[in-house]
């Protein structure tokens, strides 16, 4: 069975100011399958935080319906994780706090917390850290706690709307290998939301293409690439080359239709 | 000698009161102005002294009753500050969290907002009489105000993405409130209950002035009509101390619970 399922979706945004509806996402069909890692790659503004806000149930589609293992999403929920592009930690709470958030909602003491978060801090490579507060961590640290509270959660869906897209270059190649070592221990389908080609070719099973406004899933294609990527792989540079060229035609047809518009 | 080596420590603080005081005690001695209109800072410190230790009967009927004035006036602080507290953090909440709560109730309390708790003075001594209750209900309407306002602004800029980042790990609305919001507008309630400690002050001596029969401000008001100056200014000094604590204590109470703000923000670099 699926894991994810887009049926359909159609998004319209009423535009009040202008007294006029824009279509922002035009029937998208997608189906991710339990274990995939599948990069939603885009320009912006394509719709493709809208659908992964969808998928984790802050938005609703005008038409269509999301279901997560079968059934349909009506509200954010437990069920799955988010890591936000902004790290969003609490900056009241130390480091094992925040990873064990969930726990403190379910009602857990704080030694329980303590001792449920400490192999996620370490998973993240955060060990020594634990008593920190947000205040005191660099972006990416920051956001390595932020992976660590979706993990602690152990949800069969993780969903990433560009987490690492403000961390300097060096600190995001350290990412996105700890993500994938991550994954491949964890198992669970991760929907990760990029801007970035190389990012999307280096992380993903799968990636899914979208075109300009309204966004609608231009190509999907499977990556057949050996872990860990090389980068300068001819193979790589083929899937490279032939995504590039899709968003090229996109944003040529973007600027296009904002010149008729 | 502990404090010695303190004093030496913050030798910068006493500059500016010592400087003042000695200027003032010269001015007095020089006879420019008749000396019970400006009594000197030493017969001031006599006259304070007779007050709280009861020494030489130079503060007459007040001699050795400092204790009693201020605890009365500070148990008035307590009792109002302490409901404005209460009341105006639930409510401020409230208002800042539920739109219908906002609608209902906000108009109202805007309106009374601007009506200076001084003017309630009439009012409250029809209901409540000469005693503790008219002073402490005007605590009350001076420090709940402060406190609301904060707690509502609080309460309106938590970070959006801090309640999703919640609600995704499974928070109801409850637990929202609680281990979110409320955490996170402690900052500005802390800005709030500082401000408020202010006012209640203010409104515990202005009312003991008009309707009460002690505390620090009865002593002030009735020592204008004895002309008697020196302990006028023993009040005050008295009052600014007792407020110049309260809101110490409330800043080390703030320091306590936000000491996750150090570093983060002005406050925590180092002097």
């Amino acid at each position: 069975m699926a894991s994810i399922e887009l049926k359909n979706i159609v998004k319209i945004y009423a535009d009040r100011k202008r007294g006029r509806e824009l279509l922002t996402i035009d029937h998208v069909d997608l189906s991710v399958e339990s274990n995939e890692f599948l990069c939603l790659l885009g320009p912006s503004g394509c719709g493709k935080s809208t659908l992964l806000n969808m998928i984790a149930g802050f938005e609703t589609a005008t038409e269509g319906e999301v279901l997560v293992a079968g059934k349909p999403v009506t509200r954010p929920g437990a069920d799955r994780g988010m890591v936000f592009q902004q790290a969003t930690l609490m900056p009241w709470l130390p480091v094992w706090d925040n990873v064990a958030f969930s726990l403190k909602l379910s009602g857990k003491n704080a030694d329980e917390r303590r001792a449920a978060a400490q192999p996620f801090i370490d998973m993240v490579k955060l060990t020594g850290f634990e008593n920190h507060y947000p205040a005191e961590l660099s972006g990416g640290m920051a956001q390595r706690v932020g992976i660590a509270r979706a993990l602690l959660l152990n949800p069969a869906v993780i969903l990433m709307d560009e987490p690492f897209a403000a961390l300097d270059a060096q600190t995001k190649i350290e990412m996105q290998e700890e993500l994938v070592a991550i994954w491949q221990r964890h198992q669970g389908t991760v929907v990760f939301v990029t801007h970035s080609v190389d990012e999307a070719l280096v992380l993903g099973t799968q990636v899914a293409v979208m075109t300009h406004r309204p966004g609608r899933i231009r190509e999907l294609i499977k990556l057949d690439l050996p872990r860990p990527r090389d980068s300068t792989s001819p193979e790589f540079n083929e899937y490279k080359r032939h995504i590039l060229a899709l968003i090229r035609e996109e944003s040529a047809l973007a600027k296009a239709d904002m010149a008729t518009a | 000698m502990n404090w010695l080596a303190s004093i030496r420590d913050h030798r910068d603080r006493f500059i500016v009161p010592v400087v003042l005081i000695l200027a003032w005690e010269c001015l007095s001695r020089s006879g420019l102005l008749p000396a019970s209109l400006l009594p000197a800072p030493s017969t001031v410190c006599v006259t304070w002294a007779d007050w709280v230790f009861g020494i030489d009967e130079s503060s007459q009927a007040n001699s050795g009753r400092w204790i009693f004035d201020a605890l009365s006036s500070s148990l008035r602080v307590f009792a109002g500050y302490s409901i404005a507290a209460v009341t105006g953090i639930a409510l401020g909440v409230a208002i800042g969290w539920w739109r219908w709560v906002e609608r209902t109730i906000e108009p109202t309390i805007q309106m009374l907002r601007p009506v200076p708790p001084v003017s309630w003075i009439p009012l409250a001594i029809i209901w409540f009489g000469i005693a503790n209750k008219p002073a402490i209900f005007l605590v009350f309407l001076g420090a709940f105000f402060p406190v609301l306002m904060n707690a509502i602004h609080g309460v309106k800029t938590v970070d959006r993405n801090l309640i999703r980042a919640a609600s995704m790990m499974g928070a109801g609305e409850g637990q929202i409130l609680r281990y979110v919001v409320l955490p996170a507008a402690l900052p500005s309630i802390f800005s709030g209950l500082r401000i408020a400690i202010g006012s209640a002050w203010m409104l515990t001596v202005t009312a003991e002035m008009v309707a009460v029969k002690s505390g620090l401000g009865y002593v002030l008001w009735d020592s204008y009509y004895f002309m008697r100056f020196d302990l006028v200014i023993a009040a005050m000094i008295s009052i600014g101390l007792l407020g110049f604590l309260t809101d110490g204590a409330i800043k080390i109470v703030m320091g306590r619970i936000l000491h996750w703000q150090h570093g983060q923000t002005v406050q925590g670099r180092n002097h």
